[in-house]
């Protein structure tokens, strides 16, 4: 809601500077979002009369125009090149000395060798509009010499409201002038609208169809208007401050009124009605072209104003183009109707309009303004364009108009919810001061809120009355006390922050990625399976769910990597989103993309490439979290057709895959564009923090014992295999196995390798003798010897 | 003695190595060293020599064993010296190793906001990003089509389900869940079809909810208030500038007065709060008449963007390096 100041000023009579007016409205709930002062700086600026207009003797595109500024002082000679400036036209004149808004000083100059005495000016060079076109022409009627700020009432300012949806009755000057009054305890001026004399005969027949849809609508006809007069400058200016661009005086002063007192009205050609006004849903399909121009198809969702053949306009949303006014109207049909905000909401929108008319009666509009409202458009019409006006017609079903129960406020409530204790005269002044109705009851008031107010319905509505005009700032500030309980933290899962903080440690960086992203990405990597799509993504780019972290991860790799980062690790946890029997499955996921050195370059370790067993090295500490669970988990070659089938593993917690480690399949890496090896890991996150507590054994103090074999096996037989026979021949006195090297070369047949264990093994009854040892790893050696055909190295 | 001494004192102070000073010692000391013969011989003497004879064999031998030790420290410590400039290296050559990541700025802000709500006694609760229109709307008082709805723009799948516009409707399920008191928070990822410059399509929220039997507007201005002292360390002028939220009345939004280097200020939105709305309490199953309560929701960009300074939020997400590295 855009408004003139200096309007509200008129209506409600406040001394509070213009600062103190925007403070006191924001800090009321409603927010002032902009300032624009208008006309400043126009003091030495009056109107004038050009008496004659003659070619400048030395200037083709100039003239000298002699200039009244009043009958008692002497015509002034003004040099100007405005293409308007002629004789008898009306305009502003800046006198010397004037400093108009654009920073111009004016002087007595001579301009091309002729004396000027000021200058004649434009709109836009006054700072009232961006008209620069030419001379902003001013009515014949308007008097000469008078300064043009007090005519047009300058200075003013335009001001900005940003309007919850709860407040609409601050869409009109008589609401937002009876709030301020209120705010200020100031009295306001009450718009008096006195019923118009009827001089016409004339009246047209309104039925109501749709009466839950439109309660009301009243009607009027006037006739023998002369639609080529112009809008008054007042109003003009004060349509413009509102934002409004003035159009012609009918349609002028329906959005006049409208602003005035919040009623959107509509002014139809009568001789474009058939027969009369019907209110009614909109047939299937039915089609209607607009004031813009554009055809529209209903469907019986919308209310429509309707002759009886075809519909004339969109109820509360915008007029028809067929029977809009025109420089031909002869005799108007006015409407003021009201129609409920169900009828209307979603309308426009659905239309691809929002019209001012929609954005008030989707908040409501009062349902008893369209009598007063219609009253005073036909009063402001018959002044400005003449006319004769008929009777009003009505069509109205009392039943469907919102009966408003009254409210009741306990001041116990009022004190339990704000914290604090606000005196009865002060709660019933604020009340009263919004125009509600209040009696006193044993335990509070009893209330009836204004009709306008269609956001008060229960106690605790009068409570933020009360509060924000007796100031949000007034209640004390305290701490609740403290609650009866304490939050018990969960230890069988790893903390987030832990998980979070053990990736960082490891040399990755956190990023976070939109979790829609093109489908050309799942499709690229075969992950486009039960993937969701949005309904109306913002961009192609944007609308599919994430079925997995990496495709965004390994494309934030991509972009860093073409701003010179060679190095680049990344991790993310996050949602993914994929479609199940009853609905979307959300799971959450850890993701870990690398490319690049092994380590950061520097001087102390030798510069070589990341393999996959660096990758599984941090994933490795993230299963370390885990602590005892971590037996559970195993790894198995993997066969995503994002991953390269050799280099890449299936983890399993317990039998059950969790996640994947890999290198990119270098298909994919290509068609990416990567142009490097990129190691991902991407996991169930629960699964890889679910854990138990730890549970204390007691510790062997007998001696431990370690010894190492080199077992020479065939390629293909996996280190993971060979381990868990060696783990089972050994049995409990086993404590710990390490893998210390792996070997293949000169000493080895072809497809065979020497992997290098230690045996760390401790009794926890008695200390081993050299004889227990011998005979272990005796049995090892054979266990292995049948398992797989391993043989000890030479 | 004295020609032992004069003889000896000389030797000793010339070796060169520990070796030399161990023959030396040995000459002197050993089985059958020079002092030792003469102790040996000690008895052989009257005795009213013995004494004055002993007196002055153990003197030398003093004297000689001090000279050895200091002798044998000088060495030692010539040694060591010489170990210890041999082993001289650079220290100001960097340390050898990682070079670690550090987490992003959302999730650092993120983690110091739940932080500060846990202090309080506020627990995590958790919902669903693709939502219903019952949990995201319906049960937090926005009639269908309502206009607020125009402030969340939605984006939906075809099923009819959205993308949550905000944390709120974690307040429902956390208190279908359970049962009041409540105090809850849940952070996470929301959605609003919206880019520029200061829009993002998908953005992080937090939500806290209190419900008690005494809880009033007091106590939700106190908690903000101590809240946004406590989060960027400093106390701030504060305003609570009633607005409008569906599911909240009396509702509130939260500036704070904050002051530019260049001396100017500005008010700036940091928190949307109110009362616990009686529908969205009895939506819940929850008697309003005994149990009242307060809701509040805050973007985490923002408070990230203040905190640390960043000027475009679209930096958030775009995920370079250069960018994320500085909130190591």
């Amino acid at each position: 809601m855009k408004f003139s100041e200096n309007w509200l000023r008129e209506l409600v009579a406040i001394d509070a500077t213009r600062d103190a007016l925007v403070e006191r409205l924001t800090m009321a709930g409603l927010e002032v979002e902009a300032v624009e002062p208008v006309g400043a700086g126009l003091e030495s600026v009056v109107i004038a009369e050009i008496l004659s207009a003659e070619p400048h003797p030395n200037a083709d595109r100039l003239r000298v125009c002699r200039v009244s500024t009043g009958s008692s002082k002497a015509p002034l000679a003004i040099v100007c090149g405005a293409p308007n400036a002629r004789e008898g036209l009306r305009a502003p004149l800046a006198q010397p000395g004037a400093r108009l808004p654009n920073g111009m000083t004016i002087r007595v100059a001579a301009v091309r060798g002729v004396e000027s005495h000021g200058m004649l000016c434009s709109a836009a060079e006054l700072g009232l509009s961006a008209d620069a076109s030419g001379l902003l022409e001013l009515p014949t009627d308007a008097p000469i010499g008078l300064s043009l700020a007090q005519w047009l009432g300058l200075p003013d300012a335009s001001l900005e409201l940003k309007l919850t949806p709860n407040r609409p009755d601050c869409l009109g000057m008589e609401g937002l002038a009876a709030e301020v009054a209120t705010l200020f305890d100031a009295p306001r001026r009450a718009i008096e609208v006195p019923a118009v004399a009827v001089s016409s005969q004339r009246m047209l027949p309104i039925r109501i169809d749709a009466p839950e849809a439109c309660p009301r609508y009243l009607g009027r006809v006037i006739e023998d208007v002369d639609p080529s007069r112009p809008t008054p400058p007042w109003m003009v200016e004060r349509l413009r401050r509102a934002g409004i661009r003035p159009i012609s005086a009918i349609v002028d002063c329906t959005n006049y009124v409208m602003l005035e007192l919040g009623q959107p009205l509509h002014a139809f050609d009568l001789d474009r009605i058939d027969g009369g006004i019907v209110v009614r849903m909109a047939g299937e399909g039915e089609r209607i072209v607009l004031l813009d121009e554009r055809e529209v198809v209903l469907d019986p969702g919308f209310l429509v104003i309707a002759d009886v053949s075809v519909p004339l306009a969109v109820a509360g949303v915008m007029g028809g183009y067929g029977s809009r006014v025109t420089d031909v109207t002869r005799h108007l049909f006015l409407e003021s109707a009201h129609f409920g905000p169900d009828a209307i909401i979603g309308r426009a929108r659905k239309l691809g309009l929002h019209t001012d008319a929609s954005h008030r009666f989707e908040r409501g509009v009062d349902p008893a303004l369209p009598e007063r409202a219609l009253e005073r458009l036909t009063a402001l019409l018959l002044e400005i364009v003449g006319g004769r006006a008929g009777s009003i017609a009505r069509a109205e079903h009392a039943a469907a108009l919102r009966s408003r129960p009254e409210i009741r406020l306990r001041r116990e409530r009022l004190a339990r919810v704000l914290g604090m204790s606000i005196p009865d005269v002060r709660v019933e002044a604020i009340l009263r001061g919004l125009d509600m109705r209040v009696e006193p009851c044993d335990d509070g008031w009893s209330v009836a809120p204004p009709t306008r107010r269609f956001d008060l319905s229960i106690e605790e509505d009068l409570i933020e009355e009360v509060a924000r005009v007796h100031g949000y700032d007034a209640v004390p500030t305290r701490l609740p006390s403290v609650g009866g309980r304490i939050a018990a933290p969960t230890e069988a899962r790893v903390p987030d922050a832990v998980l979070r903080g053990v990736l960082s440690t490891r040399g990755y960086v956190e990023a976070i990625n939109y979790a829609f992203v093109p489908p050309a990405w799942l499709e690229a990597w075969q992950l486009a399976d039960g993937a969701i799509a949005l309904a109306n993504p913002l961009s192609t780019d944007l609308a599919v769910m994430r079925t997995a972290l990496l495709p965004g991860l390994v494309d934030a790799i991509r972009r860093n990597l073409a701003r010179q980062q060679s190095r680049v690790r990344l991790f993310e946890t996050g949602r993914v989103f994929r479609a199940g029997p009853d609905g979307p499955i959300e799971t959450q996921r850890v993701a870990l993309a690398a490319c690049g050195s092994a380590a950061a370059e520097q001087w102390g370790i030798r510069a070589r490439p990341m393999d996959w067993y660096d990758l599984r090295g941090d994933v490795e500490h993230l299963l370390a979290l885990l602590g005892a669970a971590r037996a559970g988990i195993r790894f198995e070659p993997a066969s995503d057709p994002w991953l390269h089938p050799g280099r890449s593993a299936l983890v399993l917690r317990d039998d059950v895959a969790i996640g994947r480690v890999g290198v990119l399949h270098p298909r994919l890496a290509a068609r990416l564009d990567l142009g490097v090896d990129v190691h991902v890991a991407e996991f169930d996150l629960e699964p890889l923090v679910a854990r138990e507590l730890p549970r204390a054994a007691v510790v062997s103090p007998f001696p431990q014992v370690r010894r190492d074999l080199a077992l020479v096996v065939a390629d293909d037989v996996p280190y993971a295999a060979l381990a868990a026979v060696v783990r089972r021949a050994a049995g409990p006195v086993l404590k710990d196995l390490v893998l210390f090297d792996e070997y293949r070369g000169p000493g080895l047949a072809a497809g065979r390798r020497s992997l290098a264990i230690g045996l760390i093994l401790q009794d926890d009854s008695r200390t081993l003798t050299d004889p227990d040892v011998d005979a272990l790893v005796a049995s090892v050696i054979d266990a292995v010897g049948v398992e797989f055909g391993a043989t000890l190295r030479a | 003695m004295t020609n032992l001494i004069d003889d000896y004192a000389p030797r000793i102070a010339a070796a060169s190595e520990p070796e030399a000073l161990e023959a030396l010692r040995v000459t002197l000391f050993g089985k059958s060293g020079l002092l030792t013969e003469q102790l040996k011989q000690l008895g052989k003497l009257p005795p009213d020599e013995r004494k004055a004879r002993g007196a002055e064999i153990n003197a030398a031998r003093d004297q000689l064993q001090s000279l050895i030790l200091a002798r044998r420290e000088a060495l030692e410590e010539a040694r060591l010296e010489a170990r210890l400039a041999a082993e001289r290296i650079d220290v100001t050559m960097p340390g050898r190793g990682a070079d670690p990541g550090n987490l992003h700025p959302v999730t650092r802000t993120l983690e110091r906001i739940t932080s500060i709500f846990a202090r309080l006694g506020y627990e995590s609760a958790d919902g669903p990003e693709i939502e219903d229109d019952h949990h995201n709307f319906e049960a937090l008082n926005f009639p269908p089509h309502h206009p607020a709805r125009a402030m969340h723009d939605t984006f939906y799948f075809t099923d009819g389900r959205l993308l949550r516009t905000h944390t709120s409707p974690v307040q429902i399920r956390a208190m279908r869940a359970g049962k009041p008191p409540f105090r809850v928070i849940a952070a996470g990822k929301v959605y609003r079809s919206d880019s520029d410059q200061t829009h993002s399509p998908m953005f992080h929220q937090m939500e806290g909810l209190l419900v008690d039997e005494r809880v009033s507007f007091a106590e939700l201005k106190g908690t903000l208030a101590e809240f946004v002292r406590a989060f960027f360390e400093r106390d701030f002028e504060m305003r609570f500038r009633p607005s409008y939220f569906p599911f909240t009345e009396p509702s509130a939004e939260v500036d704070i007065r904050w002051e530019r280097p260049d001396g100017s200020h500005s008010w700036l939105e940091v928190l949307g709060c109110g009362m616990v709305h009686p529908n969205v309490l009895a939506a819940c199953g929850i008697d309003p008449e005994r149990w009242t309560g307060f809701a509040f929701g805050l973007g985490i960009e923002r408070f990230a963007m203040l905190r640390y300074g960043v000027a475009d939020l679209r930096a958030f997400y775009d995920n370079d390096l250069r960018f994320l590295r500085q909130f190591a």
